[in-house]
């Protein structure tokens, strides 16, 4: 099970039963249901600012606040969109994919001995 | 209140500033012997027993991130074009999140010492091997050019040290030198647990001096930002309010916009796959710890770059474009100068301290990393194909460290003076293209095979470097590495607008092009249960760090 040795016959391999159960299949499930559609959400979030500021800088330059512009203004909201992503996920891990990986990886270790 | 610079070749006074940056020195020095003595095993070398906290690693993680690059070449870059530097910042920042959603974790659970591990995990060992530690080569000698040509351009503004031209070998390349050997230093007798410590000792004081700085900058506006962009606007005769939208810098023309979606894209895609970054996540004990320590990274790394962003165009404010410009060291000085301008030569010597031990801690984990790949996967399971002892594992790598510690000050010296936030974003746009879509596939896509592996590893990395060499970056414009031939045809500065989608569709051709391989998907089990669970993952070998 080395990285760098033989693998046993796959047969005999713990890894595809514990892939084939259920548990797991639920783990990989709520794992990629968050962690997918969330890349997809931040990488057009932060392609339209980059397109943004390449193509409509007339529109990026426009004045909120004083000398505070829109620019200005989406460039830091990418910064809180980044804080917000990272705590949602640390909490949907925490609570939905922890315990079960946990779980499965008890029951693993209990197979191996 | 500007010109005083310009009548000295040097800011503050030399010898002070040597002096605070000994003082670091001898303090990490003393802080890597004491952490070396307890380097034992490979795990120790490579991985310092897998026995640091989330914490710990985030500090380290965001000392090893906030490189040169972040420091001065963001604030420089602010400073003279304004908004456009700040993309930088954003890129950087915003791309944690590939890292922290589909990297970390996974990677944590399957691998053991580099990326490698990783890459080749359900392959056939040795050429995907191989590719994986050619391209963290290329991409560690990238950001290591980046790092020494900042140290130079830094040299020459405290010290007085011109670059001279007329030779290959001036003062500055003798500071290069220094740097390399030090560096070479840390990584050899504190191995990856001494550098580590430098990193966090490292971002502690830079985090600090920034926030100080920051601090100060602001508070001599009233704390009211709109005031320091308007004294900002004032201070920048040239461009006037322009600096305050995007479009200084990549504005100018058609195919400098598309260069600016193409940087930004490198810059997004570039950090999870950085081999220096990936290589700190097995020194936690666990995947949840490896989370913990991008969350650590992501805070610490976010609230320096809206430092910068006060920093940049604070420099602009209070020191000015035109200054910054002309002083020796260009944009990348002005950070310095704006240390100089607010608390005079104890500021500047403080700051410059940092920048340093930045430059250093950086080179060191690029260092370590490097050499690391080299012993473990290129001597230790192709050379000797797994039948090496640890021991002489361990040996090699640091052989290895010693060579790159020379390569590195080579290039560095013949990298002097150039931008360093754009060099660096070309070893991201080199490391998005070779080294994520082969993650990502291996992680995510059964299917996936060796040939596919390769297909992309070498695709990417080959049509990255080619389009570098070819691009107007290194030759054909004023800004050029080499200005006096033009042998330009690719008109964008960054490639990574063609070389990472090319990479990703290469992927998926190769894997076609090579058949199922039987192996490679029936390894796929070990590999998902493995990443998703750490059933199996590499354990740690000490329960207490310190």
């Amino acid at each position: 099970m080395s990285t760098t040795g033989e693998r046993p016959p796959s047969g005999l391999n713990p890894y595809v039963e514990i892939q084939a159960s259920p548990e797991f299949v639920e783990l990989r499930h709520r794992l990629r249901r968050f962690v997918f559609p969330m890349s997809a959400i931040f990488l057009v979030w932060y392609l339209a600012y980059v397109l943004l500021a390449a193509y409509e800088p007339e529109f990026m330059s426009i004045k909120l606040a004083g000398n505070l512009n829109v620019g200005l203004l989406i460039g830091v909201l990418q910064f809180v969109s980044t804080f917000v992503i990272t705590t949602v996920y640390v909490r949907y891990a925490n609570k939905n994919l922890d315990p079960a990986a946990e779980e499965l990886r008890a029951r693993f270790e209990g197979d191996a001995r | 209140m500007t010109a005083t610079y310009l009548a000295a070749a040097t800011v503050g006074k030399p010898g002070l500033n040597i002096g605070i940056f000994l003082v670091f020195v001898l303090i990490t020095l003393v802080v890597v012997f004491y952490v070396g003595r307890q380097n034992r095993t490979a795990a120790d070398y490579y991985a310092a027993g897998r026995a640091f906290t989330g914490t710990q690693n985030g500090v380290a993680i965001s000392g090893d991130y906030l490189s040169a690059a972040s420091f001065l070449g963001i604030a420089g870059a602010i400073s003279t074009v304004g908004y456009d530097g700040f993309l930088y910042s954003i890129g950087f920042l915003v791309a944690w999140l590939v890292a922290l959603l589909l990297v970390a974790e996974m990677l944590r659970n399957t691998g053991k010492f580099t990326m490698g591990d990783v890459l080749s995990f359900r392959m056939r060992q040795r050429p995907v091997r191989a590719a994986a530690a050619i391209s963290t080569l290329v991409v560690s000698f990238f950001y290591l050019l980046a790092q020494m040509a900042g140290a130079g351009g830094l040299i020459s503004l405290l010290l007085g040290i011109e670059d001279d031209k007329s030779t290959f070998f001036d003062g500055q390349s003798l500071v290069i030198a220094v740097v390399g050997i030090l560096m070479v230093v840390y990584v050899l007798v504190g191995g990856m647990k001494g550098t580590t410590w430098v990193q966090m000792i490292k971002a502690t004081l830079l985090l600090i001096g920034a926030a100080v700085m920051t601090a100060w900058v602001l508070g001599k506006f009233g704390f009211n930002l709109s005031a320091l962009l308007g004294q900002a606007v004032e201070n920048s005769p040239k461009a006037g309010e322009k600096i305050l939208g995007p479009g200084l810098q990549y504005g100018k023309s058609a195919t400098s916009k598309i260069d600016f979606v193409s940087l930004g894209l490198a810059l997004v895609l570039g950090t999870a796959g950085l081999p220096h970054i990936l290589m700190r996540f097995y020194t936690v004990p666990s995947a949840k710890e490896a989370r913990r320590s991008v969350v650590w990274a992501i805070w610490l790394i976010g609230i320096f770059y809206l430092f910068t962003l006060v920093l940049g165009y604070g420099a602009a404010a209070l020191v000015g474009p035109d200054v910054i410009l002309k002083a020796p060291g260009g944009a990348n000085s002005a950070a310095p100068l704006l240390a100089y301008q607010l608390g005079g030569e104890i500021l500047l010597g403080l700051v410059s301290a940092v920048a340093f031990a930045t430059i250093l801690a950086v080179v060191a984990g690029l260092t370590i990393t490097a050499s690391a790949s080299f012993a473990h996967d290129v001597y230790a399971s192709m050379i000797k194909k797994g039948n090496t002892a640890p021991d002489s594992e361990v040996r090699v790598a640091r052989r290895t460290a010693l060579v790159i510690g020379l390569v590195a000050i080579v290039g560095g010296i013949l990298a002097n003076g150039q931008n360093i936030a754009f060099l660096v974003a070309l070893a991201f746009a080199v490391a998005a293209s070779a080294n994520l879509p082969t993650i990502l596939y291996s992680l995510f896509w059964k299917r996936f095979n060796t040939t596919g592996a390769l297909f992309s590893i070498y695709g990417g990395l080959g049509s990255a470097v080619l389009l570098i060499i070819f691009s107007p970056a290194v030759s054909g414009s004023a800004t050029s590495m080499l200005k006096s031939v033009n042998f330009h045809w690719f008109p964008l500065s960054n490639p990574g607008l063609v070389s990472i989608p090319l990479s990703f569709i290469l992927g998926v051709v190769g894997t076609f092009v090579g058949g199922r391989e039987p192996a490679a998907e029936a390894g796929y089990a070990e590999m998902e249960v493995r990443s998703l669970t750490g059933a199996g993952a590499e354990r740690a070998d000490v329960v207490v760090q310190n």
